[in-house]
Parts: C-alpha cells; sequence; structure tokens
C-alpha cells in the first residue's frame, strides 16, 4: 500500500483525479483480498503526536482503518534532546531517524509533500503536489513562530543570524556553530518568551547545556537569559539550584525581561529596562499553533491554540477534524510525552467513533518529562492526567512532581526514555 | 424483538414460559451495558497502558533500562505499584505515577501487562541527518 500511495510525478496527474479512496483500493491490503478499510483519517505532521496517532489506529483498528500521513521532510528529528547537541553530548546524527519502519510495519500511507489548503467541507486536503481526501482529519504540525512583535527578525536571513533552534535540525547545527565559533570571554543571550510555548523547562535546560560547554571549553563566558516570564517557567527550584551550585558566576537569570527591540547588526537587544549586547543571540519567539490549523480555520479569534473536545480531540469549531500535539489548547506542558499521550486518546477515540461505538468518557494518561543539566545528570517532572467531566478539561492528578534532585541515574533514564519514544514513534 | 425468536433455539419451553418479556427486555439492556462497559474499560486501558510506552515500550516491551513490564505477573505488577504508591517502596520516578491512578486502573494495567507477549522490539537506527533549511 505504501509504495502505491506515495506521490510522484508520474502519478501526479492520476492523484488529482482520483482522489484517496481510488487510491486505497489500488493498495497492498485490499489486492491481497483483504475487506476494504472502513474509512481513512488522514494525518497532517510526523512529529510525535501525528506518527503516534498514525500508528495507534492502525493498531487499535485491527487494520481496518486506512491512514494516510502527510509530512514535509523526509527526516524525523527529535526536539527532545537536541539541546544536548549544543552542550556537545550529542549529535544531530544521534536524534535524526527515519519513517521507513513505523510506514512499512503499520502499513501506513506516507506522503511527503506540503499542506496548503484545507477544504473541511468537501473534506479534502490539498497539497502542493495534488489533493487527497479524508473522512477524519488529524491535523498534528506542532507549533509555529510569530516574529509579529519583532519584524526584523522575520526574514530567514535574520533567523540564521539569531537562531531560535527550537525546532530541531539546521537551527540547532547553526547555534551550536556559532557557539563553536563564540571567543572565550563572550556573552550568550538567550531570551525566553511567555508561556505557553513548546517544552516549558527547554530554555532552562539549554541554559544548563551551553553553561556545561562554556565551562570545559570557554571558561570566561557569560549566559545571560532573558525570561519574559516573572519566574523561571518549569522545574524552578531545581534550576535554581543548578545554576547556583554548578554553573555560579556562568549564568545571569533575569526574569520579567521581554525583549521588544533587536539591533542585528550589532546583535543587541532593548527590553523595557536594557540594552544588551550579545556575542551570539538565540530569541526562542512567541508561538502559535501550527499553519494546517490557520488553514481548516480552527482557531478561535485571536487566540492562537486550538480549541478541542478532550475526549476525542474533535476541533470545537470544526467537526471530524482533531487536533493533537503543541497545537491544542490545554493548559499542560507542550511536550513530546504529553504529544503522544494525547496522539493515544484520539486515536482511540477514532476508531471507536469509526466503528460506531462512544469514546472513554474518563481518559486518563501520564507525562514524563526529563532535563539534561549536563552531558550526564538528568532531573525529571512526572504527572498523571485525568479528565475532569465536569471542567471538560484535563486535570492533573495529585501525586505528581518533580526529582529530589538532578543525578547520573536520571541521566540514564532520560536516555532510556528517549530510546523506548522513538521506538514507540518509529518502529 | 420478538419471544419467539429468542426461545426457539433453546427448546427449553417450560422454562421460558416463566420468564416474562420484560425481563428478558431488561436482561437484554443489562447485558448491553455490561457490554459496552467492558468495552469502555478496555478502551480506558489500552490508552493509560500505551501511555507507559515512552519508558516502557510499545506494549510494555521496553529497551534500555527500563523494566520490561510485558508479561509481567499480575499481581507482582499489582504489589510494586501499590508499593511505589504508598511509597514502601522507593523509586525516583514511579510514586509520580502510581499515586495518580486509582486502585481499579493498577488491577487493570496489571492485566493488560500479564496479557501482553514479551517481544524483542526493534529499535529505531539513527541516521545522518540530511542538511535542509527548514
Amino acid at each position: 500500500m505504501t509504495k502505491s500511495i506515495k506521490l510522484d510525478f508520474n502519478r501526479r496527474d492520476f492523484i488529482k483525479t482520483v482522489g484517496a479512496t481510488s487510491l486505497l483500493l489500488s493498495g497492498n491490503a485490499y489486492a491481497h483480498g483483504k475487506k476494504p478499510p472502513i474509512g481513512h483519517v488522514v494525518v497532517i505532521g510526523g512529529g510525535y503526536a501525528g506518527t503516534t496517532a498514525a500508528k495507534y489506529i492502525r493498531m487499535w483498528s485491527a487494520n481496518n482503518i486506512a491512514v494516510t500521513v502527510i509530512e514535509q521532510s523526509s527526516q524525523f528529528v527529535s526536539c527532545p534532546l537536541s539541546n544536548l547537541v549544543l552542550g556537545g553530548s550529542k549529535s544531530i546524527n544521534d536524534l535524526t531517524f527515519g519513517y521507513d519502519a513505523v510506514q512499512k510495519n503499520y502499513d501506513i500511507n506516507w506522503v511527503q509533500d506540503t499542506v496548503t489548503g484545507i477544504n473541511a467541507d468537501a473534506k479534502k486536503v490539498t497539497m502542493k503536489r495534488g489533493n487527497i481526501s479524508y473522512d477524519r482529519l488529524i491535523v498534528a504540525p506542532g507549533v509555529d513562530f510569530n516574529y509579529d512583535a519583532l519584524p526584523n527578525l522575520q526574514s530567514k536571513s535574520a533567523q540564521e543570524q539569531v537562531p531560535h533552534a527550537w525546532k530541531a535540525g539546521w537551527q540547532t547545527v547553526n547555534l551550536r556553530k556559532q557557539l563553536e565559533g563564540m571567543p572565550d570571554g563572550g556573552v550568550f543571550v538567550l531570551a525566553v518568551p511567555k508561556t505557553p510555548y513548546r517544552c516549558p523547562p527547554g530554555p532552562y535546560e539549554r541554559a544548563c547545556q551551553v553553561a556545561s560547554y562554556f565551562k570545559t571549553h570557554k571558561p570566561k563566558s557569560k549566559i545571560i537569559v532573558l525570561d519574559a516570564n516573572p519566574e523561571i517557567a518549569s522545574k524552578k527550584e531545581l534550576f535554581s539550584k543548578v545554576w547556583a551550585k554548578a554553573y555560579k558566576g556562568i549564568i545571569d537569570y533575569r526574569p520579567n525581561n521581554e525583549i521588544i527591540e533587536v539591533d542585528l547588526a550589532s546583535k543587541t537587544v532593548i527590553t523595557d529596562f536594557e540594552k544588551v549586547k550579545a556575542d551570539v543571540l538565540n530569541i526562542i519567539p512567541a508561538q502559535t499553533a501550527g499553519k494546517p490549523v490557520k488553514m481548516a480555520d480552527l482557531l478561535e479569534h485571536d487566540y492562537p491554540w486550538c480549541e478541542v473536545d478532550f475526549l476525542s480531540y474533535e476541533s470545537k469549531r470544526v467537526p471530524n477534524i482533531h487536533v493533537i500535539g503543541d497545537s491544542v489548547a490545554s493548559g499542560l506542558p507542550k511536550s513530546a510525552h504529553m504529544a503522544t499521550s494525547q496522539a493515544r486518546v484520539c486515536a482511540s477515540a477514532i476508531v471507536e467513533l469509526m466503528h460506531g461505538r462512544f469514546p472513554d468518557p474518563a481518559p486518563a494518561f501520564s507525562n514524563t518529562c526529563y532535563s539534561f543539566v549536563d552531558g550526564k545528570r538528568a532531573m525529571h517532572v512526572a504527572n498523571v492526567y485525568r479528565y475532569d467531566a465536569g471542567k471538560k478539561i484535563m486535570a492533573s492528578e495529585q501525586g505528581g512532581g518533580v526529582s529530589a534532585s538532578s543525578s547520573e541515574q536520571e541521566g540514564k533514564y532520560a536516555n532510556a526514555w528517549a530510546i523506548n519514544i522513538w521506538s514507540d514513534v518509529l518502529t | 424483538m420478538k419471544l419467539t425468536s429468542l426461545t426457539a433455539p433453546l427448546k427449553k419451553p417450560g422454562f421460558i414460559a416463566t420468564i416474562s418479556l420484560a425481563c428478558l427486555l431488561s436482561y437484554s439492556a443489562h447485558a448491553a451495558e455490561i457490554g459496552a462497559n467492558n468495552q469502555q474499560k478496555k478502551i480506558h486501558t489500552r490508552t493509560l497502558a500505551a501511555s507507559c510506552a515512552a519508558c516502557h515500550g510499545t506494549q510494555g516491551n521496553s529497551h534500555s533500562i527500563t523494566p520490561v513490564l510485558a508479561g509481567l505477573d499480575a499481581t507482582y505488577f499489582s504489589m510494586q505499584m501499590h508499593a511505589f504508591k504508598t511509597m514502601s517502596r522507593s523509586s525516583m520516578v514511579m510514586h509520580h505515577h502510581a499515586k495518580g491512578l486509582t486502585d481499579n486502573e493498577i488491577e487493570q494495567l496489571s492485566h493488560y501487562f500479564s496479557q501482553q507477549k514479551r517481544i524483542s522490539t526493534p529499535s529505531p537506527v539513527a541516521q545522518t541527518w540530511e542538511a535542509n533549511h527548514d
């Protein structure tokens, strides 16, 4: 099935005319005499959320539901652990994987293309090279970056000079190169946006990673963290402890310090309170739900995240379109584990709905998020979340919490977490 | 629903005659409810169990140093989870999860994981990153 649905230029016109259903009939499952699928789910985005949803729909429907994933990249590059590339203990090649295994093992139709439009009435997704029909659509595009407040950072070349490195890949490699090229005694300025943003402890983990690199290789260098938030947004006590002990004199943390202007030429940032000059400048901009969300008109007024029904992750605005992962307005941490947990609740609900049954009325799931404080030591925050039928939200259960302190043992657990989540998502 | 269609295959007219139609209907509604409840329990547990996969692998078949849950004895699983919950067994992470689960969920999870086949699952193989300017 995989090969037959792949879009290529020879088949382009064919796909444009016949749409998804006919394509599915040409797949291996049908050719081998198996019964045709009861429906077709299209997933936009092959990140942690989208790929997990695709796999679990295939698994839990016993292959009765056909699934097509549309992803623009040919490779999966993990955001979790990508701060370690900046610290130097991991390479980007350690975090890069192919989609072949999950695609083949679960007979998922995989289309490498960019979505250009979504027609919810016609239940059709348009891509650069054709279009495809769905019975249900899952939108899992991750975050989009919003540079409205910093207009001179809008261009690609500006983002090359001042990377965000908040999507693993070229941006990460670029920032690492800038850090390597920075002279000893230089200043690294890291700007943190207001919450909610992807990976709440991520900026503070990044400060640790860069500090760890400086401590060994550029001991005269400094880090200034300009945080738009009033305090460290996640694992506060733990990060404060590490900064005061392991990185004393290296990390200078300045809360309530939102950037209002950037002078690119001199790499100088201006906040309400001060002017800070950087040798390497890393601005993590404000974030919104990914572009396909806007194409399907899933946002309410100017609110940048999607409102969903937490029993199925179906959009509150548009029927038969589900949203999972970082684009969701959940009030919960935008983490990879959370994205996969949401993906499975969504997958389970879609399987039930397409079989004419009710979804779980009270889903529960867990989230574990590790942060590395150097190349070896890590710490976690872990919680169980449960549907609150009165408030119609996923609420945090009692008993969750953070590590007592960072440790090498937790570093080993964090690496095991990565191997297991990659294995679950990608094989 | 016709009574005859239900009695015919049973061939026990004397017994059936004593059961009222109302009774049968209520039994059938009750059975449907139990069926629906069982299905909901099943899907609640499979989704909850799957959220353990980030550390314990798909269906409890983990890689690396995380314990394998697939095929684990249900009583043992349940005892350990209750020990994490009450903190009579010390842990770095698991008490944060166990405390958030109901006793019923622990029982359901213990049954679920005991039923999973212990298999060797593949690890994804890292590959060379192909530079693109996304």
